[in-house]
Protein backbone atom coordinates (compact mmCIF):
# COMPACT_ATOMS: atom_id res chain seq x y z
CA UNK A 1 0.00 0.00 0.00
CA UNK A 2 1.41 3.49 -0.80
CA UNK A 3 1.49 6.60 1.29
CA UNK A 4 -0.99 8.29 -0.67
CA UNK A 5 -3.65 6.13 -1.76
CA UNK A 6 -7.02 7.05 -1.40
CA UNK A 7 -10.49 5.34 -2.76
CA UNK A 8 -12.97 7.48 -1.20
CA UNK A 9 -13.82 11.03 0.35
CA UNK A 10 -12.98 9.44 4.00
CA UNK A 11 -9.83 8.22 3.29
CA UNK A 12 -9.10 11.74 1.34
CA UNK A 13 -9.63 13.27 4.34
CA UNK A 14 -8.29 11.33 6.74
CA UNK A 15 -5.04 11.58 4.86
CA UNK A 16 -4.92 15.35 5.18
CA UNK A 17 -5.72 15.14 8.69
CA UNK A 18 -2.98 12.70 9.61
CA UNK A 19 -0.18 14.86 7.16
CA UNK A 20 -1.36 18.52 8.05
CA UNK A 21 -2.25 18.45 4.20
CA UNK A 22 -5.04 20.22 2.13
CA UNK A 23 -6.51 18.06 -0.49
CA UNK A 24 -4.52 19.40 -3.65
CA UNK A 25 -1.30 18.23 -1.38
CA UNK A 26 -2.40 15.22 -0.65
CA UNK A 27 -3.49 14.85 -4.74
CA UNK A 28 0.09 16.04 -5.80
CA UNK A 29 1.76 14.00 -3.68
CA UNK A 30 -0.40 10.99 -4.67
CA UNK A 31 0.20 11.86 -8.42
CA UNK A 32 4.39 11.51 -7.99
CA UNK A 33 3.72 8.42 -6.32
CA UNK A 34 1.53 6.89 -9.06
CA UNK A 35 3.46 8.80 -11.86
CA UNK A 36 7.06 8.25 -10.56
CA UNK A 37 7.65 11.87 -11.78
CA UNK A 38 8.98 14.91 -10.00
CA UNK A 39 6.39 16.96 -8.72
CA UNK A 40 8.10 19.56 -10.80
CA UNK A 41 7.10 17.77 -13.43
CA UNK A 42 3.74 17.32 -12.54
CA UNK A 43 3.11 20.91 -11.71
CA UNK A 44 4.46 21.99 -15.18
CA UNK A 45 2.37 19.74 -17.22
CA UNK A 46 -0.66 21.14 -14.90
CA UNK A 47 0.64 24.74 -15.87
CA UNK A 48 0.28 23.86 -19.73
CA UNK A 49 -3.54 22.64 -18.60
CA UNK A 50 -3.99 25.98 -17.01
CA UNK A 51 -2.95 27.96 -20.09
CA UNK A 52 -4.88 26.49 -22.29
CA UNK A 53 -7.86 27.08 -20.49
CA UNK A 54 -7.00 30.38 -19.68
CA UNK A 55 -6.55 31.42 -23.70
CA UNK A 56 -9.84 29.33 -23.78
CA UNK A 57 -11.43 31.62 -21.55
CA UNK A 58 -10.25 34.62 -23.90
CA UNK A 59 -11.18 33.09 -27.13
CA UNK A 60 -14.74 32.40 -26.29
CA UNK A 61 -15.43 35.79 -24.74
CA UNK A 62 -14.95 37.67 -28.22
CA UNK A 63 -18.20 36.41 -29.44
CA UNK A 64 -16.44 36.09 -32.99
CA UNK A 65 -17.07 31.87 -32.56
CA UNK A 66 -19.54 30.11 -34.99
CA UNK A 67 -20.06 26.13 -33.88
CA UNK A 68 -19.37 23.74 -36.68
CA UNK A 69 -22.78 23.01 -37.12
CA UNK A 70 -23.73 26.94 -37.03
CA UNK A 71 -26.58 26.31 -34.40
CA UNK A 72 -24.40 28.20 -31.47
CA UNK A 73 -22.08 30.80 -30.44
CA UNK A 74 -21.76 34.66 -29.34
CA UNK A 75 -23.88 33.76 -26.09
CA UNK A 76 -20.98 34.47 -23.55
CA UNK A 77 -20.09 37.43 -25.31
CA UNK A 78 -23.28 38.37 -24.72
CA UNK A 79 -24.05 37.21 -21.19
CA UNK A 80 -20.59 39.16 -20.30
CA UNK A 81 -21.89 42.53 -21.67
CA UNK A 82 -24.95 42.19 -19.54
CA UNK A 83 -22.56 41.04 -16.44
CA UNK A 84 -20.67 44.61 -17.48
CA UNK A 85 -23.94 46.90 -17.11
CA UNK A 86 -26.71 45.51 -15.13
CA UNK A 87 -27.89 41.71 -13.76
CA UNK A 88 -29.96 40.21 -11.41
CA UNK A 89 -27.39 37.60 -10.46
CA UNK A 90 -24.48 39.72 -9.54
CA UNK A 91 -21.70 41.07 -11.86
CA UNK A 92 -19.30 38.34 -10.39
CA UNK A 93 -21.49 35.38 -10.80
CA UNK A 94 -22.45 36.53 -14.65
CA UNK A 95 -18.92 36.95 -15.69
CA UNK A 96 -17.96 33.80 -14.33
CA UNK A 97 -21.18 31.94 -15.80
CA UNK A 98 -20.33 34.23 -19.41
CA UNK A 99 -16.56 32.58 -19.01
CA UNK A 100 -17.84 29.01 -18.47
CA UNK A 101 -20.32 29.28 -21.57
CA UNK A 102 -17.18 30.96 -23.67
CA UNK A 103 -15.22 27.90 -23.12
CA UNK A 104 -18.20 25.70 -23.55
CA UNK A 105 -18.22 27.48 -27.24
CA UNK A 106 -15.06 27.27 -28.15
CA UNK A 107 -15.43 23.54 -27.39
CA UNK A 108 -18.08 23.62 -29.67
CA UNK A 109 -16.25 25.73 -32.59
CA UNK A 110 -13.26 23.11 -32.88
CA UNK A 111 -11.19 25.05 -30.81
CA UNK A 112 -8.49 24.49 -27.66
CA UNK A 113 -9.61 23.48 -24.69
CA UNK A 114 -9.16 21.35 -21.51
CA UNK A 115 -11.77 17.93 -20.86
CA UNK A 116 -12.34 18.88 -17.31
CA UNK A 117 -13.45 16.47 -16.53
CA UNK A 118 -15.25 15.94 -19.86
CA UNK A 119 -15.12 17.98 -23.10
CA UNK A 120 -19.01 19.12 -22.74
CA UNK A 121 -18.09 19.92 -19.55
CA UNK A 122 -14.67 21.83 -19.80
CA UNK A 123 -16.20 25.56 -19.13
CA UNK A 124 -17.25 25.15 -15.66
CA UNK A 125 -13.10 25.05 -13.73
CA UNK A 126 -11.77 27.74 -15.95
CA UNK A 127 -15.03 29.65 -15.89
CA UNK A 128 -15.16 30.10 -11.93
CA UNK A 129 -11.30 29.76 -11.56
CA UNK A 130 -10.11 32.85 -13.58
CA UNK A 131 -12.91 35.15 -12.55
CA UNK A 132 -12.38 34.11 -9.04
CA UNK A 133 -8.33 34.82 -10.13
CA UNK A 134 -9.26 37.84 -10.76
CA UNK A 135 -11.17 38.94 -7.59
CA UNK A 136 -8.71 37.55 -5.10
CA UNK A 137 -5.54 37.86 -6.59
CA UNK A 138 -4.73 34.19 -6.86
CA UNK A 139 -1.65 33.18 -8.41
CA UNK A 140 -1.23 30.75 -10.86
CA UNK A 141 0.53 28.66 -8.18
CA UNK A 142 -2.62 28.59 -6.39
CA UNK A 143 -4.72 27.70 -9.40
CA UNK A 144 -3.06 24.42 -10.21
CA UNK A 145 -3.23 23.87 -6.38
CA UNK A 146 -6.96 24.33 -7.37
CA UNK A 147 -7.04 22.06 -10.08
CA UNK A 148 -5.51 19.06 -8.24
CA UNK A 149 -8.18 19.92 -5.48
CA UNK A 150 -10.69 19.46 -8.40
CA UNK A 151 -8.95 16.44 -9.87
CA UNK A 152 -9.42 14.68 -6.76
CA UNK A 153 -12.95 15.19 -6.34
CA UNK A 154 -13.36 14.23 -10.25
CA UNK A 155 -11.29 11.43 -9.89
CA UNK A 156 -12.84 9.93 -6.20
CA UNK A 157 -16.37 9.95 -8.97
CA UNK A 158 -14.53 8.27 -11.56
CA UNK A 159 -13.67 5.48 -9.33
CA UNK A 160 -16.71 5.62 -7.12
CA UNK A 161 -19.54 6.15 -10.13
CA UNK A 162 -19.14 8.10 -13.77
CA UNK A 163 -17.78 11.05 -15.37
CA UNK A 164 -19.29 9.77 -18.59
CA UNK A 165 -22.65 11.50 -19.68
CA UNK A 166 -23.44 7.57 -21.68
CA UNK A 167 -22.91 6.01 -17.86
CA UNK A 168 -24.64 8.36 -16.05
CA UNK A 169 -26.35 11.22 -17.83
CA UNK A 170 -25.47 14.96 -17.44
CA UNK A 171 -25.14 14.83 -13.57
CA UNK A 172 -21.49 12.88 -14.44
CA UNK A 173 -20.65 15.89 -16.86
CA UNK A 174 -21.64 19.21 -15.54
CA UNK A 175 -22.52 17.87 -12.12
CA UNK A 176 -18.97 16.51 -11.92
CA UNK A 177 -17.23 19.34 -12.68
CA UNK A 178 -19.95 21.31 -10.63
CA UNK A 179 -18.74 19.64 -7.58
CA UNK A 180 -15.34 19.73 -8.34
CA UNK A 181 -14.74 23.66 -9.25
CA UNK A 182 -16.76 23.47 -5.92
CA UNK A 183 -14.34 21.89 -3.84
CA UNK A 184 -11.49 23.85 -5.51
CA UNK A 185 -13.20 27.06 -4.81
CA UNK A 186 -13.44 25.98 -1.36
CA UNK A 187 -9.58 25.62 -0.49
CA UNK A 188 -8.64 28.28 -2.26
CA UNK A 189 -10.84 30.10 -0.30
CA UNK A 190 -9.05 28.68 2.94
CA UNK A 191 -11.97 26.23 3.83
CA UNK A 192 -11.12 23.24 5.21
CA UNK A 193 -10.77 19.90 3.30
CA UNK A 194 -13.93 18.57 4.87
CA UNK A 195 -15.75 21.95 3.72
CA UNK A 196 -14.17 21.35 0.16
CA UNK A 197 -15.80 18.07 0.29
CA UNK A 198 -18.90 18.86 1.52
CA UNK A 199 -18.99 21.92 -1.21
CA UNK A 200 -18.78 18.72 -3.69
CA UNK A 201 -21.36 16.95 -2.37
CA UNK A 202 -24.04 19.74 -2.15
CA UNK A 203 -22.94 20.84 -5.72
CA UNK A 204 -23.84 17.08 -6.74
CA UNK A 205 -26.86 17.27 -4.63
CA UNK A 206 -28.21 20.33 -6.88
CA UNK A 207 -28.25 18.48 -10.29
CA UNK A 208 -28.66 14.91 -8.80
CA UNK A 209 -30.18 13.28 -12.05
CA UNK A 210 -29.82 15.58 -14.17
CA UNK A 211 -29.77 14.05 -18.01
CA UNK A 212 -27.80 13.97 -21.37
CA UNK A 213 -30.06 15.31 -24.20
CA UNK A 214 -27.94 16.29 -26.64
CA UNK A 215 -29.46 17.83 -29.98
CA UNK A 216 -29.00 16.13 -32.86
CA UNK A 217 -26.26 14.65 -30.42
CA UNK A 218 -24.11 17.21 -30.65
CA UNK A 219 -22.14 19.26 -28.03
CA UNK A 220 -24.17 22.41 -28.38
CA UNK A 221 -27.84 22.59 -26.80
CA UNK A 222 -28.36 22.10 -24.20
CA UNK A 223 -24.52 21.64 -23.12
CA UNK A 224 -23.10 25.08 -23.07
CA UNK A 225 -25.93 26.52 -20.98
CA UNK A 226 -25.87 23.75 -18.68
CA UNK A 227 -22.12 24.84 -18.09
CA UNK A 228 -23.46 28.46 -17.58
CA UNK A 229 -25.98 26.40 -15.19
CA UNK A 230 -22.71 24.45 -13.91
CA UNK A 231 -20.60 27.27 -12.83
CA UNK A 232 -23.56 29.27 -10.83
CA UNK A 233 -23.91 25.53 -9.09
CA UNK A 234 -20.11 26.08 -7.87
CA UNK A 235 -20.04 29.13 -6.71
CA UNK A 236 -23.12 28.72 -4.53
CA UNK A 237 -21.87 25.34 -3.19
CA UNK A 238 -18.45 26.55 -2.32
CA UNK A 239 -20.22 29.81 -0.70
CA UNK A 240 -22.44 27.51 1.23
CA UNK A 241 -19.60 24.86 2.32
CA UNK A 242 -17.57 28.28 3.34
CA UNK A 243 -20.50 29.79 5.75
CA UNK A 244 -20.16 26.51 7.82
CA UNK A 245 -23.25 24.70 5.74
CA UNK A 246 -22.92 20.84 6.15
CA UNK A 247 -24.26 18.71 3.73
CA UNK A 248 -26.67 16.06 5.90
CA UNK A 249 -25.69 13.32 3.29
CA UNK A 250 -21.87 12.60 3.13
CA UNK A 251 -19.71 13.50 -0.17
CA UNK A 252 -19.04 9.60 -0.24
CA UNK A 253 -22.66 8.51 -0.10
CA UNK A 254 -23.80 11.47 -2.49
CA UNK A 255 -21.26 9.91 -4.83
CA UNK A 256 -23.08 6.38 -4.88
CA UNK A 257 -26.22 7.89 -5.04
CA UNK A 258 -24.84 9.17 -8.20
CA UNK A 259 -23.94 6.24 -9.85
CA UNK A 260 -26.84 4.61 -8.52
CA UNK A 261 -29.22 7.64 -10.49
CA UNK A 262 -27.11 7.10 -13.44
CA UNK A 263 -28.13 3.48 -13.40
CA UNK A 264 -31.85 4.30 -13.35
CA UNK A 265 -31.22 6.43 -16.12
CA UNK A 266 -33.47 5.66 -19.55
CA UNK A 267 -31.06 4.81 -22.17
CA UNK A 268 -32.94 7.20 -24.22
CA UNK A 269 -31.39 9.91 -21.53
CA UNK A 270 -27.75 9.13 -21.48
CA UNK A 271 -26.20 10.91 -24.42
CA UNK A 272 -28.00 9.16 -27.19
CA UNK A 273 -30.09 11.87 -28.36
CA UNK A 274 -33.74 9.99 -28.34
CA UNK A 275 -34.59 12.11 -25.11
CA UNK A 276 -35.13 14.89 -23.37
CA UNK A 277 -34.32 18.17 -25.57
CA UNK A 278 -33.21 16.30 -28.33
CA UNK A 279 -36.98 14.09 -28.17
CA UNK A 280 -38.89 17.91 -28.96
CA UNK A 281 -40.00 19.25 -31.92
CA UNK A 282 -37.45 21.60 -32.71
CA UNK A 283 -34.77 18.97 -31.77
CA UNK A 284 -36.40 16.30 -34.07
CA UNK A 285 -36.49 18.96 -37.38
CA UNK A 286 -32.85 20.25 -36.06
CA UNK A 287 -31.01 16.05 -36.01
CA UNK A 288 -33.34 16.13 -39.67
CA UNK A 289 -31.63 19.26 -40.93
CA UNK A 290 -28.15 17.70 -39.56
CA UNK A 291 -28.20 14.40 -41.49
CA UNK A 292 -29.63 15.90 -44.96
CA UNK A 293 -26.52 18.17 -44.47
CA UNK A 294 -23.73 15.08 -43.62
CA UNK A 295 -25.03 11.60 -43.95
CA UNK A 296 -27.41 11.37 -46.95
CA UNK B 1 -12.04 -0.11 -9.58
CA UNK B 2 -10.18 1.46 -12.29
CA UNK B 3 -7.22 3.43 -11.35
CA UNK B 4 -7.05 7.04 -12.91
CA UNK B 5 -4.60 9.61 -12.42
CA UNK B 6 -5.32 13.90 -11.89
CA UNK B 7 -4.06 14.33 -16.00
CA UNK B 8 -7.09 11.45 -16.45
CA UNK B 9 -9.19 14.01 -14.93
CA UNK B 10 -7.98 17.37 -15.72
CA UNK B 11 -7.13 16.61 -19.60
CA UNK B 12 -6.45 16.19 -21.87
CA UNK B 13 -5.91 18.96 -23.68
CA UNK B 14 -7.68 18.81 -26.73
CA UNK B 15 -9.32 19.89 -30.11
CA UNK B 16 -13.59 20.04 -29.37
CA UNK B 17 -16.14 19.30 -29.32
CA UNK B 18 -15.95 15.69 -28.81
CA UNK B 19 -13.80 12.86 -27.30
CA UNK B 20 -14.94 10.41 -29.38
CA UNK B 21 -15.46 12.47 -32.49
CA UNK B 22 -12.82 14.36 -33.19
CA UNK B 23 -9.59 13.38 -30.65
CA UNK B 24 -10.71 9.33 -31.54
CA UNK B 25 -11.44 10.37 -35.25
CA UNK B 26 -7.94 12.40 -35.48
CA UNK B 27 -5.82 9.80 -33.96
CA UNK B 28 -7.66 7.12 -36.50
CA UNK B 29 -6.31 9.62 -39.15
CA UNK B 30 -3.42 9.48 -37.61
CA UNK B 31 -2.75 6.22 -37.59
CA UNK B 32 -3.53 5.86 -41.03
CA UNK B 33 -0.83 8.62 -42.08
CA UNK B 34 2.01 6.75 -40.13
CA UNK B 35 0.99 3.43 -41.56
CA UNK B 36 0.67 5.25 -44.96
CA UNK B 37 4.11 6.87 -44.58
CA UNK B 38 5.41 10.10 -46.39
CA UNK B 39 4.16 10.92 -49.60
CA UNK B 40 0.25 11.02 -49.02
CA UNK B 41 -1.33 11.94 -52.58
CA UNK B 42 -4.77 11.12 -51.93
CA UNK B 43 -6.91 10.27 -49.24
CA UNK B 44 -10.78 9.27 -49.04
CA UNK B 45 -12.42 8.59 -46.18
CA UNK B 46 -15.70 7.08 -44.97
CA UNK B 47 -17.80 8.05 -41.91
CA UNK B 48 -20.15 5.05 -40.55
CA UNK B 49 -22.88 4.84 -37.85
CA UNK B 50 -22.43 7.53 -35.59
CA UNK B 51 -19.49 9.09 -37.62
CA UNK B 52 -21.75 9.54 -40.60
CA UNK B 53 -25.07 11.09 -38.94
CA UNK B 54 -23.33 13.59 -36.36
CA UNK B 55 -19.80 13.67 -38.19
CA UNK B 56 -20.49 16.85 -39.71
CA UNK B 57 -21.30 18.93 -36.50
CA UNK B 58 -18.89 17.41 -34.40
CA UNK B 59 -16.06 18.04 -37.39
CA UNK B 60 -15.24 14.45 -37.69
CA UNK B 61 -14.93 14.63 -41.66
CA UNK B 62 -12.05 17.80 -41.06
CA UNK B 63 -9.99 15.16 -37.71
CA UNK B 64 -9.78 12.67 -39.70
CA UNK B 65 -8.30 14.67 -42.62
CA UNK B 66 -5.79 16.67 -40.27
CA UNK B 67 -5.20 13.49 -38.64
CA UNK B 68 -3.51 11.94 -42.08
CA UNK B 69 -1.52 14.81 -42.50
CA UNK B 70 -0.29 14.49 -38.87
CA UNK B 71 -2.13 16.37 -36.93
CA UNK B 72 -2.57 15.48 -32.68
CA UNK B 73 -5.89 15.71 -31.35
CA UNK B 74 -4.84 19.05 -29.69
CA UNK B 75 -3.32 20.52 -32.42
CA UNK B 76 -5.59 24.00 -33.23
CA UNK B 77 -5.22 23.64 -36.66
CA UNK B 78 -7.77 20.79 -36.48
CA UNK B 79 -10.75 22.99 -38.31
CA UNK B 80 -8.86 24.36 -41.02
CA UNK B 81 -7.62 20.84 -42.34
CA UNK B 82 -9.30 21.47 -45.97
CA UNK B 83 -7.10 24.21 -46.21
CA UNK B 84 -4.15 22.16 -44.53
CA UNK B 85 -5.10 19.25 -47.18
CA UNK B 86 -4.76 21.71 -49.99
CA UNK B 87 -1.39 23.07 -48.91
CA UNK B 88 0.31 19.86 -48.74
CA UNK B 89 -1.14 19.17 -52.19
CA UNK B 90 -3.06 16.15 -50.74
CA UNK B 91 -6.68 15.38 -52.48
CA UNK B 92 -9.06 14.17 -50.59
CA UNK B 93 -12.68 13.39 -50.55
CA UNK B 94 -15.34 12.25 -47.59
CA UNK B 95 -18.38 10.12 -47.77
CA UNK B 96 -20.68 9.09 -45.20
CA UNK B 97 -21.94 5.62 -45.19
CA UNK B 98 -25.67 4.14 -43.65
CA UNK B 99 -24.22 0.48 -44.25
CA UNK B 100 -23.90 -1.23 -40.39
CA UNK B 101 -20.59 -1.10 -39.00
CA UNK B 102 -19.41 -3.16 -36.42
CA UNK B 103 -18.72 -0.20 -34.31
CA UNK B 104 -20.92 2.94 -34.23
CA UNK B 105 -18.01 5.54 -34.86
CA UNK B 106 -16.22 4.10 -37.33
CA UNK B 107 -13.90 5.37 -40.15
CA UNK B 108 -12.08 3.58 -43.14
CA UNK B 109 -9.42 5.44 -44.94
CA UNK B 110 -8.00 4.64 -47.71
CA UNK B 111 -4.38 6.61 -49.09
CA UNK B 112 -3.04 6.28 -51.95
CA UNK B 113 0.93 7.20 -52.06
CA UNK B 114 2.97 9.01 -54.59
CA UNK B 115 4.36 5.98 -55.67
CA UNK B 116 0.72 4.35 -56.11
CA UNK B 117 1.08 2.48 -53.23
CA UNK B 118 -2.28 2.05 -51.94
CA UNK B 119 -3.25 1.76 -47.92
CA UNK B 120 -6.07 0.42 -46.67
CA UNK B 121 -7.07 1.27 -42.71
CA UNK B 122 -10.37 1.08 -40.78
CA UNK B 123 -10.57 2.05 -37.30
CA UNK B 124 -13.05 2.98 -34.60
CA UNK B 125 -13.33 5.30 -32.00
CA UNK B 126 -14.53 3.42 -28.46
CA UNK B 127 -15.11 6.38 -26.37
CA UNK B 128 -13.02 8.71 -24.02
CA UNK B 129 -11.00 9.52 -27.20
CA UNK B 130 -9.45 6.11 -27.30
CA UNK B 131 -9.35 4.24 -30.75
CA UNK B 132 -8.89 0.21 -32.16
CA UNK B 133 -7.84 -0.01 -35.68
CA UNK B 134 -9.60 -2.93 -37.20
CA UNK B 135 -8.13 -3.19 -40.47
CA UNK B 136 -5.12 -2.51 -41.93
CA UNK B 137 -4.89 -3.50 -45.89
CA UNK B 138 -7.25 -6.48 -45.59
CA UNK B 139 -6.10 -8.20 -42.59
CA UNK B 140 -8.40 -8.17 -39.64
CA UNK B 141 -6.51 -6.85 -36.86
CA UNK B 142 -6.97 -4.93 -33.42
CA UNK B 143 -5.01 -2.27 -31.84
CA UNK B 144 -5.04 0.70 -30.02
CA UNK B 145 -1.93 2.98 -30.87
CA UNK B 146 -1.10 3.76 -27.54
CA UNK B 147 1.94 1.61 -27.44
CA UNK B 148 4.50 1.20 -30.29
CA UNK B 149 2.77 -0.94 -32.44
CA UNK B 150 5.08 -3.51 -34.73
CA UNK B 151 2.58 -5.36 -37.76
CA UNK B 152 3.87 -8.59 -39.31
CA UNK B 153 2.65 -10.25 -42.02
CA UNK B 154 3.47 -13.45 -42.72
CA UNK B 155 2.46 -17.00 -43.98
CA UNK B 156 1.05 -19.10 -41.30
CA UNK B 157 3.60 -22.33 -40.58
CA UNK B 158 5.30 -23.48 -36.99
CA UNK B 159 7.87 -20.97 -35.72
CA UNK B 160 7.68 -17.97 -37.13
CA UNK B 161 6.25 -16.25 -34.35
CA UNK B 162 9.35 -17.70 -31.90
CA UNK B 163 11.77 -16.48 -34.60
CA UNK B 164 10.01 -12.60 -34.38
CA UNK B 165 9.93 -12.59 -30.61
CA UNK B 166 13.55 -13.71 -30.13
CA UNK B 167 15.09 -11.42 -32.50
CA UNK B 168 12.63 -8.88 -30.47
CA UNK B 169 14.04 -10.19 -27.17
CA UNK B 170 17.86 -10.38 -28.57
CA UNK B 171 17.15 -6.67 -28.90
CA UNK B 172 15.72 -6.82 -25.21
CA UNK B 173 12.43 -4.92 -26.57
CA UNK B 174 9.43 -6.03 -24.00
CA UNK B 175 6.49 -7.26 -25.56
CA UNK B 176 3.38 -5.50 -23.62
CA UNK B 177 0.40 -7.10 -25.75
CA UNK B 178 0.41 -9.35 -28.53
CA UNK B 179 -2.41 -10.55 -31.18
CA UNK B 180 -2.16 -13.02 -34.04
CA UNK B 181 -4.43 -13.47 -36.84
CA UNK B 182 -4.92 -15.42 -39.82
CA UNK B 183 -7.18 -15.95 -43.34
CA UNK B 184 -7.09 -19.52 -43.20
CA UNK B 185 -4.89 -22.22 -42.03
CA UNK B 186 -0.94 -21.98 -43.59
CA UNK B 187 -2.37 -18.80 -45.29
CA UNK B 188 -2.05 -15.39 -45.00
CA UNK B 189 -1.39 -14.76 -41.39
CA UNK B 190 -0.34 -11.47 -39.75
CA UNK B 191 0.90 -10.65 -36.09
CA UNK B 192 0.21 -6.95 -34.00
CA UNK B 193 2.97 -6.97 -31.69
CA UNK B 194 2.58 -3.74 -29.19
CA UNK B 195 5.46 -3.17 -27.29
CA UNK B 196 6.96 -0.46 -24.20
CA UNK B 197 9.82 0.38 -26.65
CA UNK B 198 9.74 1.76 -30.11
CA UNK B 199 11.05 -1.03 -32.76
CA UNK B 200 13.27 0.97 -35.22
CA UNK B 201 14.01 0.28 -39.02
CA UNK B 202 17.30 -1.58 -38.36
CA UNK B 203 15.18 -3.98 -36.16
CA UNK B 204 11.94 -4.19 -38.99
CA UNK B 205 14.79 -5.04 -41.11
CA UNK B 206 16.75 -8.35 -39.22
CA UNK B 207 12.81 -9.51 -39.12
CA UNK B 208 12.51 -9.35 -42.77
CA UNK B 209 16.12 -10.90 -43.22
CA UNK B 210 16.13 -13.64 -40.91
CA UNK B 211 12.30 -14.85 -40.69
CA UNK B 212 11.87 -15.92 -44.31
CA UNK B 213 7.47 -16.69 -43.85
CA UNK B 214 7.59 -12.54 -43.13
CA UNK B 215 5.88 -10.99 -45.70
CA UNK B 216 5.87 -7.48 -44.59
CA UNK B 217 7.04 -5.40 -41.15
CA UNK B 218 5.41 -2.14 -40.16
CA UNK B 219 6.72 -0.13 -37.16
CA UNK B 220 4.27 2.10 -35.99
Amino acid sequence: MRGYTFKSGEELLSLCRGNSMTISDVMRAREAEESERASEAINSEMQKNLEVMRTSVGEGLTGELKSVSGLTGGDAALLMARAERVSLSGSETLRAVASSMAVAEVNASMGRIVAAPTAGASGILPGVLFECAGRFGWSDGELISGLFTAGAVGMLIAMNASLSGAEGGCQAETGSAAAMAAAALTELSGGTPEQALTAAAIAIKNILGLVCDPVAGLVECPCIKRNALGAANALIAADMALAGIKSLIPFDEMVSAMRAVGRSISPDLRETARGGCAATATGKEIMRQMKLEGGE
Amino acid sequence: MQSYGVFDIIGPRMVGPSSSHTAGATRIGRMAGKIAGNDIKKASVTLYGSFATTGPGHGTDKAVIAGILGCEPDDPRLRYAMLLAKEADVEVSISYSDEPSDHPNTARIEIESGDGKKTFVTGASVGGGSILITEVNGMDVEFSGEYPTLIVRHNDQPGVINMVTLILSKENINVAFMRVFRHAKRSDACMVIETDTPVNDRVCQLIKDWCEPVTEVMAI
